[in-house]
């Protein structure tokens, strides 16, 4: 069996390597025109920050892929023929396939802004947008992010560190609360502010001007106010990246569709990670997950489907992370955002508490006293636990009782729990 | 298009840097401070320092203490408390440019003369006579120099370091803990034996590391001499080595010792801690450790066993060994490796070049961590990103992240516990922790000594 995947992002190398532990004589090729070696994605905004090489941010020693026989092939992938069973590659002669894995990625989105394809605007979703926004680096004087999302802060992050003063466009009321409820929402756009980088809510992008070179030389936004800059950082979200696929005969919606075996429609071909679309009955919507976890999740279950095992899909319980400049983020099961937005499930409220500082704060979501989720902010919790008590349902009075087993903060720090009790019963039913 | 001009402002300044002037000039201040008590230090080592006794003695201390805190003051002050390495890798020192190199060949060249040439150094030496006498009631040599720089890099670092990790207690407290063991028990203690007429004896260092400790000839002279003093050192060496070492390692790991106690420690943690990413990662890199570390502890048991044998046995297996023994350990170890590599390498191989490769302690906590021990790392679920950042940052060179991204427990003879994986991971994802039991750490932990067989043949 010839396996060729496409894309060496962690869907496609978690892939690979899943498949060789399950099957040691398969014939594994692993395409890229990005890198030759697979590297940590959310390490890029590191080695820009100078916290890291490249070569320092690659999961796995480069002798990896040769001891586990991966072929890393270099090349970028123009178009891929089912019937003939082959990807045709930009330079060097096309891969023959049995078997064929798109893990294709994400390109950010673009919503037809006037301007938004001047130079010095841009995305930051690949190694080859870290050196595009090198590249600009030179007598940069202000850039100018749009979009309020976590790759949006990273890159203000990033440029900050760098002591290039940033604005960011942010179209909701607070910081990413299309996911964060209100008051966590507003926390991380306070330590945004503190951090000296000039938020801007409920702002929108109207237009790039051309400076008349084919460079971006500012932004005008909703309100008409121009604003100079040299970069501008396109962080309105990501959609799967479908050019290597185009013109074939594999069905595509929004992402590659598949099924919850990551099986598409053409034959022998499988999708997997940011770029797969996994087809839900009729009335749901479609379902694309764009995360690191995710992504090794997909592989995993790929591989033992790849090699006959019958299986399908089930991410669990929801879990996530992330870091607002200093400040941590952790989720399990699932918190209704804030902005007025629909409720996850019926009936859910919550109970909250916040330090006095602003910079620690726990958020229990239940169902009738029984709790569904939690949401923190500069308090580490323990995943297995929280994930245990959300499955069984647990009594959120129980919850609060056995809260230090979930801290997962280090040894020697101030413990909150008393405090987080006092003022969480106080909030229950 | 003419209401887009008209709304043209500009846009505000970056206020992150706001009082940013202020602070750059206290950073000049402070290195400017610094750099005078260099300069005299310089002018020390040269034999023409400025004033005489105490004045020129202080006229060193007082400018680089005093500047080198404002300095760091002034450089975080303002800046939002977190993991900031922002440059590490690209900045002079960071990376492994000329001034890396420079500085490498400066630490080894301080280290050659005062082994072997401290004449070269008389001058410094003389610097520090003043507090020699009052501290000890002896004139300094070359050793009380060395200890006295070594105790103010410490604590000079030590406060460029809690400075740097404000934001984390279990920093703080761990530096604090390092200061004063260097300070107090390193410096302090054996200088004030001495003034009282008694032994200069280091509380804070043990066989295997100090291996004179356990060594017959050291405990039969210490024994003879009959003072109630002495005998207590004998008692103490045979327990804190013996019994104490296993313990508390089996509590708390060892970091207890090699990132809160050991002087080699505390200087790699606070003085080092500029260069703790640049230790090698690679398999390569692991598989000699674990030879190079491995073969000095059984050199130097074997040895110690050896001299008892010998002592029990009048003699009879080897003879005067004992003496050029101790020649030999003396040279190739304590000099050339502790010291010369040990620390002249830093800025080269990173700061804990003598603790992950010869040191023998480090072996043998080592030991009793991986295989009968409570400590562990926990990896938080499948959180890891595998970003790197706990494997770049980690100074014994542990690719943390390769246990990280699977979810697995680090649990690695290796680990001193500085707990900076845990600090820079951005996902929260590593936790130093005691569990409750041994046995849970790893799959095979309940089982120590097949653990043991097992690792023996890999």
């Amino acid at each position: 069996m010839r396996v060729v995947i496409i894309g060496n992002g962690v869907a496609g190398f978690s892939a690979a390597l899943a498949l060789r532990r399950r099957d040691p004589k398969a014939e594994i090729v692993m395409v890229s025109g990005e890198s030759d070696y697979p590297f940590s994605r959310p390490a890029l905004m590191y080695i820009f920050m100078g916290h890291m090489r490249t070569e320092d941010t690659r999961p796995y020693e480069d002798w990896v892929w040769q001891k586990n026989r991966i072929e890393r092939v270099r090349a970028w992938v123009t178009g891929v023929d089912t019937k003939a069973r082959r990807v045709e590659l930009d330079h060097g002669s096309p891969l023959a396939y049995d078997k064929l894995v798109l893990a294709l990625g994400s390109t950010h989105n673009k919503f037809g802004w006037p301007g938004q394809d001047l130079e010095g605007v841009q995305g930051f979703v690949t190694l080859g947008d870290l050196e595009t926004l090198e590249r600009s680096m030179a007598g940069l004087q202000r850039a100018v992010i749009v979009g309020g999302g976590l790759i949006g802060l990273e890159l203000a992050e990033m440029l900050h560190s760098r002591h290039v003063p940033v604005t960011m466009l942010v179209r909701e009321s607070c910081y990413w609360n299309n996911v964060l409820p209100d008051e966590e929402a507003k926390m991380v756009g306070e330590v945004i502010r503190a951090e000296g980088i000039d938020l801007r809510l409920e702002s929108e992008l109207k237009e790039i001007v051309d400076g008349g070179s084919g460079r971006a030389v500012a932004v005008v936004t909703g309100d008409g106010e121009r604003i100079d800059c040299g970069v501008v950082g396109l962080t309105a979200g990501v959609r799967p990246n479908l050019s290597a696929v185009e013109g074939s005969d594999i069905p595509t919606g929004r992402g590659v569709e598949v099924d919850f075996s990551f099986r598409s429609a053409a034959e022998d071909v499988y999708a997997i990670g940011d770029c797969a679309e996994l087809v839900t009955p009729e009335g749901e919507r479609n379902v694309i997950e764009q995360l690191w976890y995710t992504g090794k999740m997909h592989a995993e279950v790929l591989a033992d489907v790849m090699t006959g095992t019958d299986r399908t899909y089930d991410r669990g319980i929801w879990y996530n992370s992330a870091k607002f400049v200093d400040l941590e983020f952790h989720t399990y099961g699932r918190v209704t955002a804030g902005g007025g937005g629909p409720p996850v499930r019926e009936g859910e409220q919550s109970v909250f508490w916040a330090h006095n500082r602003g910079r620690h704060s726990l958020r229990i979501a239940h169902v009738e006293g029984r709790v569904v989720g939690f949401n923190s902010l500069g308090l580490r919790l323990r995943q297995e636990v929280c994930q245990r008590w959300i499955a069984e349902r647990l009594d959120v009075a129980d919850v609060l009782g056995r809260l230090n087993e979930a801290n997962f903060d280090p040894e020697l720090y101030r413990k909150h729990e008393p405090e987080i009790r006092g003022v969480m019963k106080e909030q229950l039913p | 298009m003419n209401a887009v001009a008209q709304a043209t402002t500009q846009a505000p300044p970056d206020t992150g840097d706001h009082a940013g002037s202020t602070r750059k000039t206290w950073q000049a201040v402070g290195l400017a401070l610094t750099a005078v008590g260099l300069l005299q230090f310089a002018l020390a080592l040269a034999r023409v320092p400025i004033g005489r006794g105490w004045f020129a003695l202080l006229l060193f201390l007082g400018p680089v203490s005093l500047g080198s805190t404002l300095y760091y003051a002034a450089r975080y002050h303002g800046t939002t408390p977190g993991i900031k390495n922002n440059s590490t890798v690209t900045g002079a020192l960071g990376s492994l440019g000329v001034v890396a190199f420079g500085l490498g060949v400066l630490l080894t060249g301080f280290y050659i003369l005062l082994y072997w040439y401290p004449k070269g150094i008389a001058g410094a030496t003389a610097l520090s006579d003043p507090l020699s006498r009052v501290l000890r009631g002896a004139p300094a040599d070359q050793y009380f120099l060395y200890s006295f720089l070594y105790t103010v890099a410490v604590v000079l670092f030590g406060v460029r370091f809690i400075y740097r990790y404000r934001h984390n207690r279990y920093q703080i407290v761990r530096t604090f803990s390092v200061m004063f063991c260097q300070l107090g028990l390193a410096f302090l203690v054996p200088s004030f034996l001495r003034l009282l007429g008694q032994k200069e004896h280091y509380f804070t260092y043990f066989w295997p590391l100090s291996y004179n400790n356990l060594f017959p000839n050291s405990i039969t002279g210490l024994w003879a001499d009959g003072h109630a003093f002495t005998i207590f050192i004998v008692f103490w060496s045979f327990v804190i080595s013996l019994v104490a070492v296993p313990i508390l390692t089996y509590f708390v790991g060892k970091r207890w010792y090699c990132s809160w106690v050991c002087g080699c420690g505390g200087l790699a943690e606070t003085a080092g801690d500029s260069f703790r990413h640049k230790s090698s990662k690679t398999l390569r890199a692991w598989r000699f450790e674990r030879w190079s570390i491995h073969l000095v502890l059984v050199f130097i048991v074997v040895t110690t066993a050896l001299l008892w044998l010998n002592l029990f046995w009048g003699g009879a297996i080897l003879g005067k060994a004992s003496f050029h023994f101790a020649r030999i350990y003396g040279f190739g170890v304590g000099m050339v490796l502790a010291g010369v590599v040990g620390v002249g390498f830093y800025p080269l191989l990173g700061n804990r070049v003598w603790c992950r490769f010869f040191c023998p302690q480090a072996a043998l906590l080592g030991i009793f961590q991986r295989f009968l021990s409570r400590f562990r790392i926990t990896t938080n679920g499948g959180q890891c990103m595998s970003c790197g950042n706990c494997s770049k940052y980690c100074e014994m060179g542990i690719d943390v992240r390769s246990y990280a991204q699977r979810g697995d427990n680090i649990v690695r003879a290796s680990c001193v516990g500085c707990g900076i994986c845990a600090a820079v991971c951005p996902r929260g994802v590593l936790k130093l922790e005691n569990g409750q039991t041994h046995a849970d750490r790893f799959d095979g932990a309940a089982k120590p000594l097949a653990e043991m067989m097992k690792s023996l043949k890999s």
